[in-house]
């Protein structure tokens, strides 16, 4: 149709003292950007199709290769950016919905990087945890009110199902469909190993992963793919995802032709009919539709596993929060709208949602507040990016986090952000066979088990700073934190003080 | 003993295997500069490509019966106690009846005209160089049953 008004966005810098025609860039290229010219005697590339996932130079043995962004340039304009410009074309072109995937890239604030942690001095010791125990175990659920004991002094009191972490990080649900089948298997032998879960996400469960089934979250979403009473059961725990940070508001598409055999199986659809997860769910008009649904779940387990359920952060999340505590679930995860996903379309990922720092100290402001914080758990994600990320969200007020960018970076993730192409060269987000194969589970669990380690590690390494033994005791302590850069307002909505005061 | 495997399963035919052993037997320090000259070195094993997307590589299998070395006429060909088969290139005519003799097609013949063959690279002292470099774990240098 016409000209092509669309420049490629990177270039590919090949070095030809260093290239020596291995070819292997061409082999792994699932975008087929290099190929060897025979005539030239040389390896050349078609750069428009390159989407710097970096695969070809991880790969490359004599370091000849680098992507770099193209310096070609529209003329300048701060309103009219080249990529807003770019957005325009693209649509005049096609006519359709731009499509992106992982999380929110643009330039929006992360609360994150303006909080500052506390450290002891002089008048309270610090702890070595090296030295010292150090407990960074939680318990996800309902807690009592209060304890009663019988006669004999023996606890009559009833606990409500838990989930017990080793850990206050947990993988997030990413379906199987969107990711792999060797990226589950990574995540669920990691977390079984951890002594953490991970989350199916709504794609049902492999028989094959059954066994993992202790440290596994089952999710129920809208679509119901995969729901029957042996999945609800083989899970710790059942979640009701009701939003995603990444596309509040909005369902899910997984396209036919990534429904494969197996995938249809687990999902319980026909291969190659697409998988659609409608906006909301068809029967959940209110939060007691949500409790019906809720008890539904905990009556088809015989009241043995938590109920988790999980919102995306919107504007009146804290109401919403208090609702889901009044309902029954027994945990709240909530998704900030730097969330990543497999797909979304781009004017939803970039500009609908709130970041979970906010989301995460309005709601357990508003739960204290109403005194019935204990009845429920919280759970965040949406960008959790390292160990200080999980000490600021615990005392901000959070039971735990949940971690989906950060693990599958740990397992070769470059955040090229075309998952929803479902040409990933690193085998994460696709169901093509010679793809899927270029993970190995047995480095990809490895390489999970040692990010969580760290990242422990480095939560210990706080904790002791701050002269604190227990996860438990900086749980909603935000005396531990202090705001750098902001607003009166800003600072109201954590509840915590400026730098100095 | 110890022998180098492949896991099918996990091979995906990138071939970086065969230029790391054949730069770990160029005797030359850069792959660059080894790959750079005007004979490019050979590598001692193949990956094979089939088209159902099924690739592995094939390098010797260190017979416990070693054909290549019963047919071998000058006595180039030798097991030593480790159980390794060895090639020496001064004695090799460069008749090629080892390589008629192998089940796997695991002999090739070198730039000057001798055969090669993987020695488990205890020939330039190191790890199989396949296996350190494999980035797939698909190559891996254990003992089996």
């Amino acid at each position: 149709m016409g000209i092509n008004l669309l420049y490629p966005k990177y270039e590919v810098i090949r070095n030809f003292d260093r290239c020596i025609e291995c070819r292997v860039c061409e082999r792994q290229c699932a975008n087929e950007v290099h190929s060897y010219d025979p005539e030239l005697k040389r390896m050349v590339a078609d750069e428009s199709k390159c989407v710097d996932c970096q695969r070809c130079v991880a790969l490359c043995p004599t370091r000849a290769l680098k992507i770099v962004e193209t310096d070609n340039t529209f003329k300048k304009n701060v309103n009219w950016k080249q990529q807003t410009i770019e957005e325009v074309y693209r649509q005049a072109e096609s006519g359709g919905v731009l499509l992106s995937s992982m999380g929110n890239p643009q330039e929006y604030p992360v609360y994150w990087d303006k909080m500052l942690i506390n450290a002891s001095q002089v008048t309270n010791p610090s702890i070595d945890p090296l030295r010292e125990p150090m407990e960074t175990k939680v318990f996800l659920g309902k807690k009592p009110k209060n304890i009663e004991l019988d006669e004999a002094g023996n606890v009559k009191t009833i606990l409500e199902p838990q989930i017990e972490l080793e850990l206050p990080i947990m993988f997030s649900a990413m379906s199987y469909g969107s990711i792999s089948e060797n990226a589950h298997k990574a995540l669920a032998r990691a977390a079984t190993k951890m002594g953490t879960c991970y989350n199916t996400g709504e794609g049902g469960l492999n028989k094959e992963l059954y066994q993992y089934g202790e440290h596994t979250i089952v999710q129920v979403a809208s679509g119901r793919f995969g729901v029957h009473p042996d999945y609800l059961m083989a899970g710790k725990a059942i979640e009701i995802k009701m939003g995603q940070g990444a596309k509040p508001g909005i369902g899910g598409h997984l396209p036919g032709r990534k429904i494969g055999e197996k995938v249809s199986q687990t999902r319980m659809i026909p291969q190659g009919s697409d998988a659609i997860s409608p906006a909301p769910h068809h029967d959940i008009y209110s939060i007691e539709d949500l409790r019906q649904l809720i008890f539904s779940l905990k009556e088809a387990t015989n009241y043995s596993k938590p109920v988790i359920v999980k919102i995306a952060a919107v504007h009146n999340v804290a109401a919403i929060a208090s609702g889901i505590a009044r309902s029954g679930a027994d945990i709240i995860a909530i998704d900030g709208f730097r969330g990543g996903t497999g797909a979304a379309p781009t004017r939803i990922r970039d500009n609908v949602g709130i970041p979970i720092e906010l989301a995460l100290a309005a709601v357990d402001q508003r739960l204290r507040e109403e005194k019935i914080r204990n009845d429920i758990s919280i759970v965040v994600g949406g960008s959790i990016r390292s160990a200080s990320d999980v000490v600021k969200a615990i005392a901000l007020g959070a039971d735990a986090c949940y971690i989906g960018t950060a693990a599958l970076l740990a397992i070769g993730c470059h955040l090229c952000r075309k998952c929803q192409t479902g040409k990933c060269n690193w085998g994460i987000a696709t169901q093509r066979e010679d793809l899927v194969k270029r993970l190995n589970p047995d480095i990809a669990t490895k390489r999970l088990e040692n990010l969580l380690t760290a990242w422990n590690h480095e939560i210990q390494e706080m904790m002791g700073g701050m002269g604190i033994n227990s996860i438990e005791a900086l749980k909603g302590n935000r005396l531990m934190l202090r705001g750098i850069g902001l607003s009166a307002k800003e600072l109201e909505i954590l509840q915590i003080k400026h730098a100095g005061e | 003993m110890k022998r180098v495997y492949v896991n099918e399963e996990w091979c995906l035919g990138c071939h970086l295997c065969e230029y790391e052993c054949a730069f770990a037997n160029s005797g030359e320090t850069n792959i660059v500069k080894a790959f750079k000259r005007d004979r490019k070195p050979i590598p001692r094993l193949h990956v094979e490509d089939a088209e159902n997307g099924i690739h592995f590589a094939v390098s010797c299998r260190q017979c416990e019966v070693p054909y290549c070395v019963l047919g071998c006429i000058t006595g180039a060909l030798s097991k030593d106690e480790k159980g390794i088969i060895h090639i020496d290139e001064n004695k090799c005519i460069g008749c090629r009846t080892c390589m008629l003799m192998c089940p796997y097609g695991a002999l090739t013949i070198n730039n000057n005209k001798t055969v090669t063959k993987c020695e488990l690279c205890t020939n330039n002292n190191q790890e199989p160089a396949c296996v350190q470099n494999c980035p797939n774990n698909a190559i891996v240098f254990e003992e089996r049953e």
